[in-house]
Parts: structure tokens; C-alpha cells; sequence
């Protein structure tokens, strides 16, 4: 999740990176990213890979996939996940992500894990979020 | 503040952002994290044990911090002790930041696999899940090392709960990706197929992940998974949307699962049982069908999802290419995609067309949409100039992966005229495109010549060298096409400002065959002559250097214009030319055409012989550019026009101008050079190993993609070498792999990163053993991928004996006592060489201490003879050495002798040392 001031509100990394490399990348994700307006595709290649995203008002929602996966799953997979986030924190803003952030991680592993998607129902991934906030 | 109202979380860790997020400065940020850092610091030294609560209030403000970008060296050990609190909130922050922040070699990891260990066997499904999870997201070799087989029980367990197991099947996903070594396969597989039955969606999902993953690796292993995945899908799609409830998305049943079923499907061929079949056709025509369907919604993520569906569906129909309806039916899909007004949608069915055309059977198929195709083209660049790129870049793609014989002239002009508005950025691709398609599938070469000059007329600038050798050496190789090729680029030379690409190819096509339209009065030699000279003085030296050349040949060809072209060369602007190449060949032509006899003038300036075939350097080009699996199949399976193709070969292929001269001695061998010679393929390198024998340093070898570097020292029997492997390409090296072979020394090297940057250098490091004396240096083999070619390469190590010498100083009575010592018949080997370089005695006594041994001076009589003695230490024993060096200037010779205790440490250091000067 990327401010459109560069401002990275989440990373989540499925492969693995040295903190100067996930560093670079965020720049070049950033970089590639912004610059391309509503009338240009969700997504953009990227080194051997592609980006799928939304832009959410200040927020970009990145994924970066193989080149052979399904773009629009993908990019609903975004959708979906932000509906959830803005049912949990009832009107998501970008300020509740930053105080949040370590809620937001669990929101993303219920959701995504491996790098695969994990549970698509908003329903259940909800149900549990609420049984895991009752928790101590 | 929104979230610190909600009172559910950490007060403190709330004001603390807060503070954050006021501070007006970088500064100010960091004087306040320093205090923070500060105050956790003495929290956690304290006296006072710290409760569960605040210990994850710390750590969690630890993270934040670390998430800022701050570097956080201590807190560690708090964050493992979270992992035994029973409480989730605690145990959660625990796992985040393991998660995060410790790296895999941390010592930390006996303590934190202990924790993880302890929450799997918990019968917590929440503690479970956060123990997966953590496991999924770290993934290290030593998680999978504890945990690869524990995981697949958790998973096929009866009394596991749903979310556990999916979490289960997504971390073995994760463990089989980065250490499949270490997952075991067995009796759990066939139970994991089952999964696909269950009765909850969500595991379905991970599971066909899971599945799709390791079916890839092993594709017998997962056979049965084809039918219940056609069983599982089929429910799906016959399925009244309100069935699947919580997986209903937007009106569409399961979009996700759909997708992942069918790219599990794309793992096989079709199934052969007729039932199964007929099931899965079913399947795919009803998600056919429902794309006709009006849409059930008006919002883009029903259409969307829908769309999502249908576009694997349609990769399934490719994958399998072998039902005639479903191909043309997913073709029309397609088409109607072409024109519809979202992005996306164009943009990926174009991308889905063109692996479309690219497929054996559909390729019929889909050429009868080539109209369709064009109209795309033109409606999207029409009505969105210069919008996304990317959109007419997959048409390019499209037109370029549909092209065969009977349309080829068509797409061709296509893409020409896109070509004059075409965006900067894919110009030059396009370039290549058209230049490859052209010469593909010419049948006549007349319209070949016409399209490379359209080219080069109205894209001179992105028409790349490799472009213009590509058409002369076609037009040398066929002469059906060399007297319209001079015509035409004659008469494209007309133009008053014309490209200097289009200058060097008419140079060079009159200057070989300008005389097959010299009978035309109107370009006659001299009007040829004239029409080329009056371009010389816009082009650049290179040109004016291969112009030169084809006026050397015109008075081969045309001894009418010869008066005059000596008048040209004789000028001062070319033979006092400030440019030495322009200058030379001025002063050398001119020479050749008075001194030279006709007849040798004739041989020397002969017409090129035709060029030996092979893979069209533009190609390579090509592949180059687009990086690996960006370009379709086709190029290798149905190439026709340059035969047999060795794509490892093809980069050091690119045409160079410089055939093997077909007569004896030619002084004018490199007449045409515009390029260097190929490097010669060897098996394994070793033509700058010599270079190495008297220095540490330097570049061992270099193609056109790599350089490798190396800087070595040596002390006693040990050493050490560091090769730095440079990308000379601006892609990636990927799979990079390195290792050393040796028969004598013990080598030692430090894995290596597999992917090098494009630009990019890396470094290695050997360590060396020398165990005894040796002859045979190791050798570095290396492997990567680079645009999809696997790349192979061998470089001998300049590791020789005289490496490990040690210098030994020692007085002109002492040398000579030993001298005397080793003078049993086998310890002396003698060599007299001539010498291969100019002998100059500083040089010389540079080799000699290079070589590794002491340079002593007044010991022999001689003064202009070299005296010297080293000590070559291996692991178990010393050899000592002597040398003496006498040279002989008259004669041009050396004679070098080296004793030394064991013959065959003589023999071998007089072979290094003697091919030195």
C-alpha cells in the first residue's frame, strides 16, 4: 500500500529481499506506478513481473505477480480486500491503517498468505477478524 | 485520530505515533525516536519484571519504528518471549515482529521455533494459525528444516479445523517454493487432493493452490486431481448465484476458486476419459455462454470478476488446443473484447489473442479475425492517441504474432504506417518487427529492399545496425535482388535530406553492385559517384569512413571515374583528415589505386562473398529487448527463411561486416569492419589465462553479455581470488550459478546471489588451497539464464604453481652453493625460446618478480642476465627454486633455466615462465 507521497503504509513480502533491495523496489514501484492516470490499464509490467493496482483517493493497493497470472483476479482480490478493511474499521481512512498497522497485518494474512490468495469470502474473514478482536 | 477512540488497543503506542506524525521535521522525528528507543531500552534493562501488556506495548512501538525505516538492534528477545504468552493479543505481536525483523540466521531462531512448535501442538486454532502463519511468512530453510513434515499432518488431519488447514496448505505452498528438498512427498498427497471435496470453499481455494503448485513439479503425482477439479468447477458454474453465498461475489459464484480450478487444469492435457471430457467442455461453454449474458450488475467488479473467469477459461482453451468450437468460440470473445471501451479489457485480450495465434491448431482461427485486429489497432489509436502505450504495444504483439505468408504484406504496411506516429518507446521495436516479419516471409525480395528503406526513411533514427547489415548481407547473398536494390537505393538517395542509415546502405549497395545500373545515363558511374559524395560531408566519421570504401570500389568497378575519385581522396580534407581512421584510408586507397595493376586491384576489391546463414541477428535483437517470455513461440518453431538457429549462439552472432577474407593476402581485410569479430566459442576459455602467469589482476573474459574480473592474492599455499562477474546487458541474469573444478587444489567458493541487475556486478569470492605441486589451473563454470537462453561458460582460473611462491633473497655465494646442490640431471630443465615480444630488460625484471620470485641482482657474472630464487610452499611440502634468465639480443633469443628439487615443479614453472617474453 503506497501513498501517492511515497509514503508506504503496508509491505508485505513473499520472496525474499535484503532491506536495501525491498527499499529499491518501493521506489520503482512507486515510480512506475504513479505516473499512469485513469484511463491507462491496471496493469504494468515490472522487471519479469507485472503490478497489478487500484488507486483508492491517496492510497495505491499494489500487487506484484508472475506475468502469466490472472490480472482481474488480481485486481477484485484488491477490491475485496479493501471492502473488508472498510468494513472492520468502518470507513477505512489511511489514518486508521497507520494506527493500526499491526491489525492490518492480520487482515492481510487472513486474506493472503504465501502469496496465494486465502480466504475470499468477506464474510468469514470478517466473522474471524471480530472473534480475534474479542480476544485478549 | 480515529482508531485511538476506538479504545481496543495500546494508549501509549497511540500517543506515540501521534507524536510522530506531529513532528515537524526529520530531526524533530528523530529526537523523538532516539527518546523512545531510550525509554524502552531502560524498560527492558529494568529491575522490574515487565508485564505481558507493556512487553507488547514495547515491541510494538519497536516495529513501528523499524517500519519508519530506522534501524532497531535490540528488543528481539522480548518479542520470542511474547511467543509463550497465552494471551492472542501478545502472542500476535510476538509473531508480527519475528515476522518482520529477524532474519532467518538469527540466534534467536531454537527459541522461536520452540515457540512455534509449542502453538502447533496447542489444539488453539487461532494459536495454530498465528504458528503457520509465521512460518508462511518467513519461510526460512531453518522453519522448513523443523517444520516440512510436521505441517503436512496438520493439514490432512480428520479433527483439523477449516482455517487451520487452509493456512496449513498455503505454508507447505510456501516451504515446497523455497525448500522443496525439504518437503516430503508421501501418503499425505493423495489426501490433499481430496481437499478439492471439501465441503468449505476456503480450503478448496488453498488447497488448489497447493495442488497447482506441486502438480507443476510433478505432474503424475496430482493426476487425480484433473476429475474432481472438473467436478468441483462444474458445481460452480451450473450453480444459481445465491448457492455459494459467502463466495458469491458481485453476483458471481466463486470467481477466485473458478480461476485457480482452471490454471490447476492448465497443469494437464485434455482428459482423455470422453465423460470427464464432455464435463469440462460443458464448463467451459457455459462460462462462454455467460459472457453473453446481460450482466447481472452494473458495477466494473461484477463484470470484472466475470471477465476474470472467462479469461482463464480461455487459457484452458488454448492450453489445450484441440476443440475446434470452443477455439473460435473464445476467438470471438476475444474480438468483442478488441472493441470494448475499457482498457483492461482490450489490453488483455489482445495479450490473450496472441498466445492465441501463436498455438498450432487456433492459428486459422484467429487469422480470420485479422480484420477485426487492424480495426482495434486503428479505433484504439484513433481514439486514444497517446494514451496507454501498453494497449497498442499488445496490438504490435497481436499483428506480429498472427503474421504469415498470405497476410504478411498487409500487417507490414500496418505497422509501417503506425510506425510514423508510433510512441518513442516502441519504435524501435516495432523497427524490429517489421524488419524480421519482412524478411520472414518475403517470397519476392524486391518488396523485402522496399520495406527496410520505407524503414529506414521513416524511422532512420530507431533502425538499429543490426537492421541495415541484416539488408545488405541478404541483398550480397541473393542475386535475383541486386540490381533492384541499387536501383531502388539510388533513387532513394535522390531524396535531398535523406537518413544517414540510408546513406551507409546505398554506400555500401552501389559500391558492391552499383555497376548493374551503371548502363542507365542516368546513373552512370559518375552520377553515382556524385550523388553519393554530395552526402559525405553531412554524415558522421563512420560513415565517411565506409563511403571511402565504396569509393575505392567504384574505381574497381567504374576505371572511368577513377581520375576523379583520386582527385577526392588526394584532397586535403581526407588524407590530412584529423581523424585517423578517415585519414588512413584515404592515404592507403589512394596508394592502392596508382601502385596496383588492374587485375590485383580486381582480386583485392572483389564483390563480397555471400554471407554464411544464420539466425537474423535482428532477432536476437529482439529477444534481447523483450527479455525472456515476452516473445511468442513462433520465432523458433516456425521459422523458415534462416534455418537452423542456435539461440545460445546468437548473441555473439550479431553480423559483423567482416567475412573471412576470400582471397590470400588481402591488405584490405577490414575494408567493410563496422564491428568487432565474434568471439570464438571455445569449450572452455583460456586466451587470457597467459596474461595471468606475471599479474594478480585484470579481466580474465568478456562476450557480449559478461565480463569477469578478477583480483587475487596469495600468501604461502593460500589464496584468495575475487571475481566480480559484470552484467554488460541492461536485463537481468537470473538462475546465475557458479562453481569451481579442480583436480589438484582445493577450492572453496561462496555461493552467489542468483540474479544479477541488468548493469549490474557481482562479486565472488574463491578461497585456494595449494596441496601439492600441480599442473592443471581449476576452472570456473558458470551458468544463467538471459532472455530465456540458458548461457553456459567455462573460464580456466589463472591459478598456476608459481602463485604460491614466496621471494628468497639470498647472496651471490649462497645462490651458487644451491645452484651447484640441484644439479642432478632431472632438477634442471632448460629452455631456449625465441622471443614473441621486444626484449626490454625493465619489462623483463617485471615479469620475472611478477612470476613471483626474488630478482637478484650482481649475482651473475653477466649484468644483462636475470638471476632469481623463490620458495613454492604447497600444503605438505616446500619446494625451492632457482631461475636464470639469459637473453640474447642479436639473435633475438632467450635461454631460460629453472632448478629446482623435484623435476616436475621445473618442468611445469619453465613452461609458465617461457611463454612470457
Amino acid at each position: 500500500m503506497l501513498g501517492t507521497t511515497g509514503k508506504t503504509r503496508l509491505a508485505k513480502w513473499y520472496m525474499q529481499f535484503d532491506d536495501d533491495e525491498k527499499q529499491k523496489l518501493i521506489e520503482e514501484v512507486h515510480a512506475v506506478v504513479t505516473v499512469r492516470d485513469a484511463k491507462h490499464t491496471n496493469f504494468v509490467e515490472f522487471r519479469n513481473f507485472k503490478i497489478i493496482y487500484r488507486r483508492y483517493a491517496g492510497l495505491y493497493f499494489c500487487i506484484c505477480v508472475d506475468v502469466t497470472d490472472n490480472n482481474l483476479a488480481y485486481l477484485e482480490g484488491i477490491h475485496n480486500f479493501v471492502e473488508v478493511l472498510n468494513e472492520y474499521f468502518h470507513n477505512v481512512c489511511e489514518l486508521d491503517l497507520v494506527f493500526n498497522f499491526y491489525k492490518v497485518y492480520t487482515v492481510v494474512d487472513e486474506m493472503f498468505l504465501a502469496g496465494e490468495i486465502r480466504e475470499t469470502s468477506q464474510t468469514k474473514v470478517l466473522k474471524q477478524l471480530l472473534m480475534l478482536q474479542s480476544l485478549e | 485520530m480515529p482508531a485511538v477512540s476506538k479504545g481496543d488497543g495500546m494508549r501509549g503506542l497511540a500517543v506515540f505515533i501521534s507524536d510522530i506524525r506531529n513532528c515537524k521535521s526529520k530531526e524533530a522525528e528523530i529526537k523523538r525516536i532516539n527518546k523512545e528507543l531510550a525509554n524502552i531500552r531502560s524498560k527492558f534493562k529494568g529491575d522490574k519484571a515487565l508485564d505481558g501488556y507493556s512487553k507488547k506495548k514495547y515491541v510494538c512501538k519497536l516495529l513501528f519504528i523499524f517500519l519508519l525505516g530506522h534501524d532497531i538492534d535490540f528488543g528481539h528477545m522480548e518479542a520470542v518471549n511474547l511467543l509463550s504468552s497465552n494471551k492472542y493479543t501478545e502472542k500476535q505481536i510476538g509473531y508480527l515482529f519475528i515476522s518482520v525483523l529477524v532474519n532467518s540466521n538469527s540466534d534467536l531462531i531454537r527459541l522461536i521455533n520452540n515457540g512455534i512448535k509449542n502453538d502447533l501442538a496447542s489444539r488453539n486454532p487461532t494459536f495454530m494459525n498465528l504458528a503457520l502463519h509465521c512460518i508462511a511468512n518467513v519461510g526460512s530453510r531453518e522453519m522448513a528444516e523443523a517444520f516440512a513434515s510436521e505441517i503436512p499432518r496438520v493439514l490432512v488431519a480428520g479433527d483439523t479445523m477449516d482455517s487451520v488447514k487452509q493456512s496449513a496448505a498455503l505454508c507447505l505452498l510456501r516451504l515446497n517454493r523455497t525448500s522443496p528438498d525439504l518437503v516430503p512427498m508421501g501418503e499425505w498427497t493423495t489426501r490433499v487432493v481430496h481437499l478439492l471435496n471439501d465441503q468449505h470453499l476456503g480450503v478448496v481455494t488453498a488447497a488448489t493452490s497447493l495442488i497447482t503448485t506441486l502438480a507443476q513439479k510433478n505432474p503424475d503425482d496430482f493426476k487425480t486431481s484433473v476429475s474432481l477439479a472438473v467436478a468441483r468447477l462444474s458445481r460452480i458454474v451450473t450453480s444459481a448465484s445465491i448457492d455459494l453465498q459467502d463466495y458469491t461475489y458481485y453476483f458471481v459464484a466463486a470467481p477466485w476458486l473458478s480461476v485457480k480450478l482452471l490454471r490447476l487444469l492448465q497443469c494437464y492435457p485434455p482428459p482423455e476419459d470422453a465423460a470427464l471430457r464432455s464435463r469440462l467442455t460443458e464448463c467451459l461453454e457455459t462460462i462462454l455462454n455467460k459472457a453473453q449474458e446481460p450482466p447481472k450488475s452494473k458495477k466494473v467488479q461484477h463484470s470484472n470478476a466475470k471477465n476474470a473467469v472467462l479469461f482463464e477459461a480461455i487459457a484452458l482453451i488454448i492450453h489445450h488446443d484441440s476443440e475446434p468450437t470452443l477455439l473460435v468460440r473464445a476467438c470471438n470473445q476475444l474480438g468483442q473484447f478488441l472493441q470494448h471501451r475499457e482498457t483492461n479489457l482490450r489490453y488483455l485480450a489482445l495479450e490473450s489473442m496472441c498466445t492465441l495465434a501463436s498455438s498450432e491448431f487456433s492459428h486459422e482461427a484467429v487469422k480470420t479475425h485479422m480484420e477485426t485486429v487492424i480495426n482495434a489497432l486503428k479505433v484504439s489509436l484513433a481514439q486514444f492517441g497517446s494514451r496507454d502505450v501498453s494497449v497498442r504495444q499488445r496490438a504490435v504483439d497481436l499483428l506480429y504474432a498472427m503474421c504469415d505468408r498470405s497476410n504478411a504484406k498487409q500487417i507490414v504496411a500496418e505497422m509501417l504506417s503506425y510506425l510514423e506516429t508510433a510512441d518513442y518507446s516502441i519504435r524501435e521495436e516495432i523497427v524490429l518487427k517489421v524488419a524480421i516479419l519482412a524478411e520472414k516471409y518475403a517470397v519476392d525480395y524486391t518488396w523485402y529492399v522496399d520495406t527496410i528503406l520505407n524503414l529506414i526513411r521513416i524511422a532512420g533514427d530507431y533502425v538499429s545496425e543490426e537492421v541495415w547489415y541484416r539488408v545488405i548481407q541478404i541483398v550480397i547473398n541473393r542475386d535475383d535482388v541486386q540490381g533492384y536494390a541499387a536501383k531502388t537505393v539510388f533513387e532513394a538517395l535522390q531524396a535531398p535530406a535523406c537518413h544517414e542509415n540510408l546513406v551507409k546502405v546505398g554506400g555500401y549497395i552501389l559500391g558492391e553492385f552499383g555497376n548493374l545500373i551503371a548502363g542507365d545515363s542516368r546513373s552512370s558511374p559518375l552520377v553515382q559517384f556524385n550523388l553519393l559524395h554530395s552526402k559525405f560531408h553531412l554524415c558522421s566519421v563512420p560513415t565517411r569512413a565506409l563511403l571511402l570504401s565504396a569509393y575505392i570500389k567504384f574505381i574497381n568497378l567504374f576505371p572511368e571515374v577513377k581520375a576523379t575519385i583520386q582527385d577526392v581522396l588526394r584532397s586535403d580534407s581526407q588524407l590530412r583528415n584529423a581523424d585517423v581512421e578517415l585519414q588512413q584510408r584515404a592515404v592507403e586507397y589512394l596508394r592502392l589505386s596508382c601502385i596496383a595493376s588492374t587485375d590485383i586491384l580486381a582480386t583485392v576489391l572483389e564483390e563480397m562473398p555471400p554471407f554464411p546463414e544464420r539466425e537474423s541477428s535482428i532477432l536476437a535483437k529482439l529477444k534481447k529487448k523483450k527479455g525472456p517470455g515476452k516473445l511468442p513461440d513462433m520465432d523458433d518453431s516456425r521459422r523458415s527463411v534462416n534455418g537452423s538457429t542456435d539461440s545460445t549462439h546468437s548473441f555473439t552472432d550479431v553480423l559483423n561486416l567482416n567475412p573471412a577474407p576470400s582471397s590470400g593476402a588481402n591488405l584490405l581485410i577490414d575494408v567493410f569492419s563496422e564491428s568487432s569479430a565474434p568471439a570464438a566459442a571455445t569449450d572452455v576459455s583460456e586466451e587470457n589465462f597467459p596474461r595471468f602467469v606475471c599479474k594478480n589482476n585484470g579481466v580474465i573474459y568478456e562476450n557480449q553479455l559478461l565480463q569477469i574480473g578478477l583480483k587475487s592474492e596469495y600468501r604461502q599455499n593460500l589464496g584468495r581470488m575475487y571475481v566480480f562477474y559484470g552484467n554488460k546487458t541492461s536485463t537481468q541474469f537470473l538462475s546465475f550459478s557458479s562453481s569451481v573444478s579442480s583436480s589438484d587444489l582445493n577450492v572453496h567458493s561462496k555461493a552467489v546471489d542468483p540474479v544479477i541487475e541488468g548493469g549490474a556486478q557481482m562479486q565472488q569470492i574463491l578461497n585456494i588451497e595449494c596441496v601439492s605441486d600441480f599442473s592443471d589451473a581449476p576452472v570456473l563454470n558458470i551458468q544463467f539464464r538471459y532472455g530465456g537462453a540458458l548461457q553456459n561458460i567455462a573460464v580456466k582460473l589463472p591459478v598456476m604453481l608459481n602463485k604460491f611462491f614466496q621471494p628468497t633473497e639470498m647472496m651471490s655465494q649462497d645462490f651458487f652453493q644451491r645452484w651447484k646442490q640441484l644439479g642432478a640431471p632431472q632438477q634442471e630443465v632448460q629452455k631456449i625460446f625465441k622471443a614473441k615480444h621486444p626484449m626490454d630488460t625493465e619489462v623483463a625484471k617485471a615479469k620475472i618478480l611478477g612470476f613471483g620470485v626474488a630478482l637478484l641482482d650482481g649475482v651473475d657474472p653477466n649484468p644483462a642476465n636475470f638471476v632469481g630464487a623463490g620458495v613454492v610452499h604447497t600444503k605438505t611440502t616446500q619446494v625451492g627454486c632457482l631461475l636464470r634468465l639469459e637473453p640474447n639480443m642479436q639473435a633475438q633469443m632467450y635461454r631460460l633455466t629453472l632448478r629446482t628439487s623435484r623435476d616436475s615443479v621445473s618442468q611445469r614453472l619453465c613452461e609458465l615462465l617461457s611463454e612470457q617474453f
